[in-house]
């Protein structure tokens, strides 16, 4: 069998990708070019003053403490969105997965928030989880939990976890359910005739055979925890109370957009930027290997 | 030929939907604005009278998002070229706006090159300080000030057998019978945490909240709130915390609620929050000033204000400047300025128009509305009362927050926590020094 396919346009297929090509180049590495640019410069917010700093914007971020707690926060808060939206929403889906009457509405309506933009999530759960003006919090209260999330930092920071993993979930449970559905029926009957219970034929056949799609949905959560959690640190906790609400792409905004210290914001880019490279290189190198397609 | 014929078709069309304006041939002048309900409106009336009265100029008026977008809206403006006219910036920008020479046209030099008339005394030295050099040149346009105020619950207040308090340790007293007597969550709170316990304490008791007159004679200023006025004030906020005496509602306005709704019988916010209050208190109310401490000498001096002006961009052609001040010589106007007052609740920014309102009985039904201005008023503005002039004062305001977070969650000691707001904010703030223009 013959494995590739021979061209012999030799124009067509650079043709071809020339779109895509520079879609890329203009979306994606011009502004990186330009972080990296500005990284290195000292600027006023109107860009009258501008002066070439090498990496003092770099070493600024390293002496300063704040920032490696930064880091370590965002290590955890990925972690933990990830883990607990990726496991809900496996759950969810090996249930909406059943023969049940009725189980294309539950899809649908589990689908449905993902709909939602991040600040909505924020101010959603606002009005549940708030010290004043949420409803939850009263009952909380009422039942004699001291709850304070404006000044209690590990209730901010779950409140924030739980509020990106719930936003994550529809898009976790819509590609777990389409993988479960891409699993022969035949693999589980075979199972089952051979005695394996529920559980057994869920660890060691759909698990496995779903391992491509935990894979991808674990580097795109971390992606998205990494970047798309900014919104609801926004509206929900602004970074506090105190600093435990900090994570690093929130300080790239605070610092770039409110401070107007774009060098400095700039360097937390790049920094972000390369850290998300490794972290996904790490992920294809070795997490990888346990993955059968 | 088709093409010919579309383009003579579109000339004539422009020429007639601009010949049915009767302000065809007039300069536009652009206003970026953060106004939203019915303030939105007061500007928007603003711009149609000022553009009925004369035929030279057109304000076209722009609403930009809050006051950050609309800064930050106007900065990537004028990086790209195309800078509005006039730009409605929060009173925490002045010092990026002031920072940036030949990006802004101040206004006193607006006023003098296009030979309008007028006169820096008119205007309230209290809420202009904050918007001049140190010789009392002013940079920007006072447009919507507000202050400080005690707002409280004169019904639940009644209930618990409390007088209206004075003092802070009134404050206190008051807040322990409040929650003795039902409000078990909230003897006492405040909005815009760093603004009410540190930037107006600092000015209400007369002491520096930085070097250099708060940062208006110079960047080169070193934040000084650690003292001990300051810190007795965060310990007492720290040891009321824990059994929710005072309760913290936030570091921006989102607890205001908690008032209205009747959990904080007494509340420290802006005056600009009275027309929530209006709408939702079921109680009756008033707003007395800040509270202060009687053990320090010459206290209460004087508050300083919130709110926003107008900033003129640099570039500009001549006779646009010329109808920008027109337009501010217009709004200084006394009834444009009673109008305003009346229609916002925003403080009137000239003496006149004070004088006006209280001539016409304004404050009789509602001496409420007159306390700020009682406030910035109470006494001749000195070096800690003019205003604030510190760079980067958005993310100063998010540092010093943290840190008292920190203290009134136990973390840290009030003295350790505004230490620790001074040293990072130092930082900042020189890191602001060495981008600002020379």
């Amino acid at each position: 069998m013959q494995k590739q396919a021979i061209f012999q346009a030799k124009l067509l297929p650079y043709a071809l990708v020339a779109p895509q090509l520079a879609v890329v180049l203009i979306f994606f590495y011009w502004p990186a070019a330009q972080a990296v640019i500005q990284s290195f410069l000292l600027q006023d917010a109107f860009g009258l003053s501008t002066s070439f700093v090498w990496f003092e914007n770099y070493l600024d971020l390293f002496r300063d403490p704040a920032y490696f707690e930064a880091i370590v926060r965002t290590f955890f808060f990925s972690f933990a969105i990830a883990v607990s939206s990726l496991s809900f929403a496996l759950l969810l889906a090996v249930m909406a997965d059943k023969p049940l009457r009725g189980s294309m509405l539950y899809r649908t309506l589990l689908i449905w928030p993902y709909a939602v933009a991040p600040p909505v999530v924020g101010v959603l759960w606002i009005f549940m989880l708030h010290p004043s003006l949420g409803v939850l919090s009263r009952y909380l209260r009422a039942m004699g939990v001291d709850w304070n999330p404006l000044l209690d930092g590990n209730q901010a920071a779950s409140l924030i976890i739980l509020a990106a993993a719930w936003k994550q979930i529809s898009y976790n449970f819509l590609f777990f359910l389409a993988g479960l559905q891409a699993i022969p029926k035949s693999v589980f009957e075979a199972a089952a005739i051979d005695g394996a219970r529920p559980m057994r034929r869920f660890w060691t056949v759909t698990f496995p055979l779903l391992s491509p799609t935990i894979f991808f949905l674990l580097v795109v959560n971390i992606v998205y925890a990494f970047f798309d959690t900014f919104g609801i640190i926004d509206t929900m906790t602004r970074g506090g109370p105190g600093t435990s609400t900090v994570t690093l792409v929130y300080k790239v905004y605070s610092d770039g957009l409110l401070g107007g210290n774009l060098g400095s914001s700039a360097a937390q880019s790049v920094i972000l930027m390369v850290m998300v490279i490794v972290l996904t290189g790490i992920q294809f190198r070795f997490v990888e290997r346990k993955v059968t397609y | 030929m088709a093409l010919r014929h579309f383009g003579a078709a579109a000339a004539v069309a422009a020429t007639v939907g601009l010949g049915a304006s009767p302000a065809w041939a007039a300069t536009e002048i652009q206003w970026w604005h953060a106004m939203t309900g019915a303030n939105n409106d007061v500007i928007v009336k603003l711009a149609t009278d000022f553009n009925a009265a004369q035929t030279d100029y057109k304000v076209i008026p722009t609403y930009k998002g809050n006051y950050a977008d609309t800064m930050n809206a106007g900065i990537a403006a004028f990086r790209a070229g195309n800078a509005p006219h006039i730009m409605q910036v929060f009173e925490v920008g002045t010092a990026t706006m002031m920072a940036a020479t030949g990006a802004v046209k101040p206004v006193y030099k607006l006023m003098a090159e296009t030979g309008e008339k007028f006169d820096a005394k008119a205007y309230l030295p209290a809420i202009t300080g904050y918007y001049s050099t140190s010789k009392g040149e002013m940079l920007s346009f006072p447009f919507n000030s507000s202050s400080t105020v005690m707002w409280v619950n004169l019904d639940e207040l009644k209930k618990a057998n409390v007088e209206i308090p004075k003092t802070w340790p009134e404050v206190f007293e008051a807040g322990k019978k409040l929650k003795a007597a039902g409000h078990a969550t909230c003897g006492f709170s405040g909005s815009w945490v760093t603004w009410v316990n540190l930037e107006q304490l600092s000015a209400w008791h007369n002491v520096p909240l930085a070097s250099k007159a708060n940062g208006l004679d110079g960047f080169d200023t070193v934040l000084e709130f650690n003292g001990p006025l300051q810190v007795k004030h965060l310990e007492k906020l720290v040891e009321l915390q824990k059994d929710k005496t005072y309760d913290y509602a936030g570091r921006t306005n989102t607890g205001e609620g908690r008032f209205t709704s009747g959990e904080c019988p007494i509340y420290l916010t802006s005056s600009a929050f009275f027309g929530n209050v209006k709408a939702q208190a079921k109680f009756a109310f008033t707003a007395v000033p800040m509270p202060y401490y009687p053990d320090v000498k010459g206290a209460p001096q004087n508050s300083i204000i919130g709110g926003a002006s107008l900033w003129v961009m640099g570039g500009k052609a001549a006779d646009e400047y010329k109808g920008v001040a027109k337009f501010l010589t217009f709004l200084s106007d006394t009834e444009r300025q009673v109008y305003i007052h009346k229609a916002s609740g925003y403080l009137p920014i000239t003496k006149a128009a004070y004088a006006k309102a209280k001539e016409e009985g304004f404050y009789k039904d509602q001496p409420y509305l007159e306390t700020p201005l009682l406030e910035l008023t109470n006494k001749e503005p000195t070096e800690n009362s003019r205003g604030l002039r510190l760079g980067n004062m958005v993310q100063l305001r998010d540092v010093w927050s943290e840190e008292i977070e920190q203290a009134l969650a136990g973390k840290k000691t009030a003295k350790q926590a505004l230490d620790a707001a001074v040293e990072r904010g130092n930082t900042m703030l020189r890191q602001f020094e060495k981008t600002a223009v020379k």
